[in-house]
């Protein structure tokens, strides 16, 4: 068993007078292999651990509460005392708030998920690396158009984290993930395109390499004599792995801590209709098949599910303990964190929309004229979560009397994603458990603006 | 923090001596240590005031064509003897034996700053937070929410490798940052402005967290008029210092030796030949002091360079880092970075700059019927094999008939790098620089962009306006 859970209530204790303190410790064991031309050109492993402590000064007469943190990467005795005492220091300089506080237990209970694959720890590395190589070499023999394969990735990790706090916040969770990942480049003439495939699990033993090397291949060679299509207003059919990537933008806006900080485009519409009657959306990390699955939450409360969106009605938003605070409610078990370095915030674990009943070949048949989109660039400069504005770099397929016709490239498609979401034409039956905080379908938007010619 | 080596030399030499026991062409240790503080307000609050501290080595071993790494947050000898040894896994048993590494003279370097950021009170930093909320929020009722951010760190390096090496750096950096919304009848939108130096405290000495508050807000208040961008092919004018982002993206990483190497740029066979319009000068310059992507010496140890990769149209270098030069037979280009002592380091820009022209900002505009002008630009991403990038704009304007009018909102252009680059007409004298921070292959390094004001004759404006 591990040590994590002693020691962070070991750091609890030493809480002075009515000031509450949270621990948050995390170690983990990382393994990362690179293949290139059939021999390994990286092999890294390697175990890294840190703390990060948040003290919270109570006020004089209810004037209200100060935060202060503090982090290291390392869980030496000394590093770790001088860790509290930077944070207590640090919460001396906060702006008095009566809502900032440490979470307390809620009664909820648990509902554990077993995100450990003990196969992991017995792999050897040898192993391992025949997995890279077996991808690299599924990806150069699947086509005679694939002329490089930039990458071949294995890699895996396993992480434990302990949290403890002063308000009675016991929490230990471990979780173990693999991946396989591969970038092929397929040429013809001049001409050269790219596609990536991958396959991720708990486990070695889910990891599926022809899975990552035909969707790699699939993607790179379809693209080939892609072109520019002209400017112009259709409907679009975005991919599984774009859709996941829009509802994690979308679900910026449906964070409490956005909705009360007057940052989401959502605010004061709970209740109202925001999507088409077909957009069924939740966050469930109870969902064992969910990547972003989990039994505890970022500060120690029970993962549970909550329902955002049904039948394109607004139904709420996530919340941590502060968010949730401030928004006159109470916390929805969703606080989130990037590791030891980083305070909870209000965020998605594992959002799923609802399926509907046409797989892609039905919805691409249903909408019969439009763009098909297999990937989409510049998400992170533009898209604006706050002001709902769309616009990214795409490639794809035309899609032609309801088939994939010609591959296009050097195209954007725009919209807002208020008005995306109530011209939802179609949600595929496709259902895909992706990694990142949301699985993705095949989805068919209608009337947005293609730029290209 | 103390100015004590992080590790002595005796030890480096035993434990790069251990890295090659069971052979190996290279073994390398990078020790870090990095101190760091940040500050948020946000809705009129200062919520949090952070510090953080990270430590540790990492070890590569380097066998043929095949790099083993380990690290560990235990600068101890024991320590670093277990990292070499899980290093040097990938070496094969019994291979070409045993060397005495001895290790060059140590010359420290001073800090990258004059005003530590540990000699300055949390309260003082604190205050600047609180000025520029108040300038923002003074500029126009519509400015409906703020968030200032601050943050320092001091980054000490050490790089010893087995080939006598040893090479140190000590980069105090400072960022100050803010976020603005504006909110009116067409609902909210956003402006941004940040300033981050290869400096200490003494910037704010220079630099007024009032006006960058300002220019923030500016921008949220202007977009809320903001009409539609266009769609379409269309010559877009950016002006200096807009982020020179563009460049970054459209060639620069296609320029890194690593995709040369594995044939995955465009770029690739191209030294010698014209790849830009012959207005385009393209330099990579590490070694421009207070920059936000400056150092002395590289993650791998070598000196910061200025490296000419256009010249006047002509492509003339690629970016190089220890692996991709060796391949070569020639030396690094001091773009070896790496974001922590926990990665491995690979081929990474510094400051991209495009140096200044002759023509007139001003008569470039004059000279443009119809377009976009774009005062800021956001991120970018860049496909270095096809050349396809896009870059987002989050300060926009049209040009009509030779002058700047109606705001527009926010958009990506998308364009093709070596067309793009063929495509630039005009190049002005307004040289300025901006502060970015660049990912690849999961690894995030600060760097500076700069760039005059200068037109590109089409490019495609991806708006919702037909």
């Amino acid at each position: 068993m591990s040590e994590l859970p002693d020691l962070a209530r070991t750091i609890v204790e030493r809480a002075e007078g009515s000031e509450a303190v949270e621990a948050y410790l995390a170690r983990g064991h990382d393994t990362e292999i690179r293949v290139f031309d059939g021999e390994v050109e990286s092999l890294s492993s390697a175990t890294s651990a840190g703390v990060g402590i948040r003290v919270i000064l109570p006020g004089e007469s209810g004037e209200g509460n100060r935060l202060g943190f503090a982090w290291a990467g390392s869980l030496d005795a000394d590093v770790v005392d001088a860790t509290l005492a930077e944070a207590r220091d640090n919460a001396r300089y906060a702006t008095p708030d009566p809502d900032v506080v440490l979470a307390e237990p809620d009664g909820r209970a648990a509902v554990e998920v077993d995100l450990w694959d003990e196969t992991l720890e017995k792999l050897a590395t040898q192993e391992k690396v025949a997995m890279a190589l077996e991808l690299e070499r599924a990806v150069r023999g699947a086509d005679p158009h694939i002329r490089q394969v930039s990458s071949a990735d294995y890699g895996d990790g396993s992480v434990e984290v302990a949290l403890a706090s002063t308000t009675g916040i016991t929490a230990f969770t471990r979780r173990t993930s693999a991946f396989l990942s591969v970038s092929a480049i397929a040429g013809e003439g001049a001409d050269s395109q790219t596609g990536g495939g991958f396959s991720v699990g708990r486990g070695p033993g889910s990891l599926d390499p022809d899975v990552a090397a035909h969707d790699a291949v699939l993607r790179a060679v379809r693209m080939l004599g892609a072109t520019k299509a002209k400017s112009g207003r259709c409907t679009v059919v975005f991919d599984p792995r774009v859709v996941s990537t829009l509802l994690s933008v979308i679900s910026s806006a449906m964070s409490g801590e956005a909705v009360v900080k007057g940052r989401s485009f959502f605010a004061g519409r709970l209740g109202e209709s925001i999507a088409v009657p077909s957009v069924t959306l939740v966050d469930d990390p109870t969902d064992p098949r969910a990547y972003g699955a989990a039994t505890y939450d970022a500060e120690g409360l029970a993962c549970r599910r909550n329902a955002l969106i049904e039948a394109g009605v607004l139904q709420g938003f996530l919340y941590d303990t502060v968010s949730a605070r401030r928004g006159g409610t109470t916390s929805t078990g969703s606080a989130v964190r990037g590791g030891y370095a980083g305070t909870p915030g209000a965020g998605c674990r594992a959002l799923v929309l609802e399926p509907g009943h046409l797989d892609q070949d039905a919805v691409l048949a249903s909408v019969g004229e439009g763009l098909f989109v297999q990937s989409v660039t510049g998400v992170h400069s533009g898209v604006n979560a706050v002001s709902g504005d769309f616009s990214v770099g795409a490639e794809g397929l035309m899609i032609r009397d309801g088939k994939l016709a010609e591959p296009v490239r050097e195209v954007t498609v725009a919209s807002t994603l208020q008005r995306m979401l109530q011209s939802i034409l179609h949600i595929g039956s496709d259902l895909q458990w992706l990694p990142g905080i949301a699985a993705g379908q095949t989805l068919a938007i209608a009337d947005m603006q293609l730029s290209g010619d | 923090m103390s100015d004590a080596a992080l590790i002595e030399s005796p030890v480096l030499e035993r434990v790069l001596h251990e890295a090659l026991a069971r052979g190996g062409d290279m073994a390398e240790i990078f020790a870090e240590d990095r101190q760091s503080q940040g500050a948020a307000l946000d809705d009129r609050r200062i919520e949090e005031l952070s510090s953080g501290r990270e430590r540790g080595a990492g070890i590569r071993v380097v066998v043929g064509e095949t790099t083993g790494f380990a690290h560990t947050a235990d600068l101890s000898e024991a320590g670093l003897l277990a990292a070499a040894e899980a290093a040097a896994a990938v070496a094969r048993e019994g291979g070409s034996g045993v060397r005495t590494v001895v290790l060059g003279a140590r010359s420290a370097v001073g800090p990258t700053a004059t005003e530590m950021p540990e000699s300055v009170t949390k309260a003082t930093k604190l205050e600047l937070l609180g000025r520029a909320d108040d300038a923002a929020r003074s500029t126009g009722d519509a400015i409906s929410q703020v968030q200032v951010g601050y943050g320092d760190s001091r980054r000490r390096v050490l790089i010893a490798n087995s080939d006598g090496l040893l090479a140190e750096d000590d980069l105090v950096r400072t960022r100050f940052s803010v976020v603005c919304i504006a909110t009116g009848d067409t609902g909210m939108q956003t402006g941004y402005e940040s300033l981050a130096r290869t400096e200490g405290f003494e910037v704010f000495e220079r630099v007024d967290v009032d006006e960058i508050a300002r220019v923030a807000a500016g921008r949220a208040l202007s977009k809320l008029s903001a009409r539609p961008a266009p769609s379409g092919e269309l010559p877009v004018v950016l002006a200096g210092g807009s982020g020179g982002i563009l460049f970054h993206e459209a060639c620069g990483h296609g320029l890194e030796a690593d995709h040369i190497v594995k044939d995955t740029s465009v770029y690739v066979g191209q030294i010698g030949q014209m790849v830009a319009s012959p207005l385009v000068t393209l330099v990579d310059d590490g070694t421009v002091g207070g920059e936000w992507g400056a150092f002395r010496v590289d993650d791998e140890g070598r000196p910061a360079a200025r490296n000419v990769l256009i010249e006047n149209g002509v492509l003339t270098d690629y970016m190089w880092d220890w692996l991709r030069a060796r391949k070569e037979g020639r030396l690094s280009s001091g773009n070896g970075r790496r974001q922590s002592y926990q990665h491995l380091p690979m081929v990474r820009m510094t400051n991209t700059f495009v140096l200044a022209g002759e023509s007139d900002p001003d008569e470039i505009v004059a000279q443009t019927p119809k377009g976009v002008y774009v005062a800021k630009l956001g991120g970018g991403q860049v496909n270095t094999t096809t050349g396809d990038f896009v870059f987002g704009t989050t300060e926009a304007y049209l040009i009509e008939n030779g002058h700047i009018t109606e705001p527009l909102r926010d958009a990506n252009l998308i364009g093709n790098g070596p067309e793009v680059l063929r495509r630039i007409d005009a190049v002005a004298t307004d040289f300025a620089t901006t502060p970015g921070t660049c990912g690849k292959d999961g690894q995030s390094v600060p760097v500076g962009c700069g760039q005059p004001t200068l037109r590109i004759s089409g490019v495609t404006v991806g708006g919702t306006a037909a």
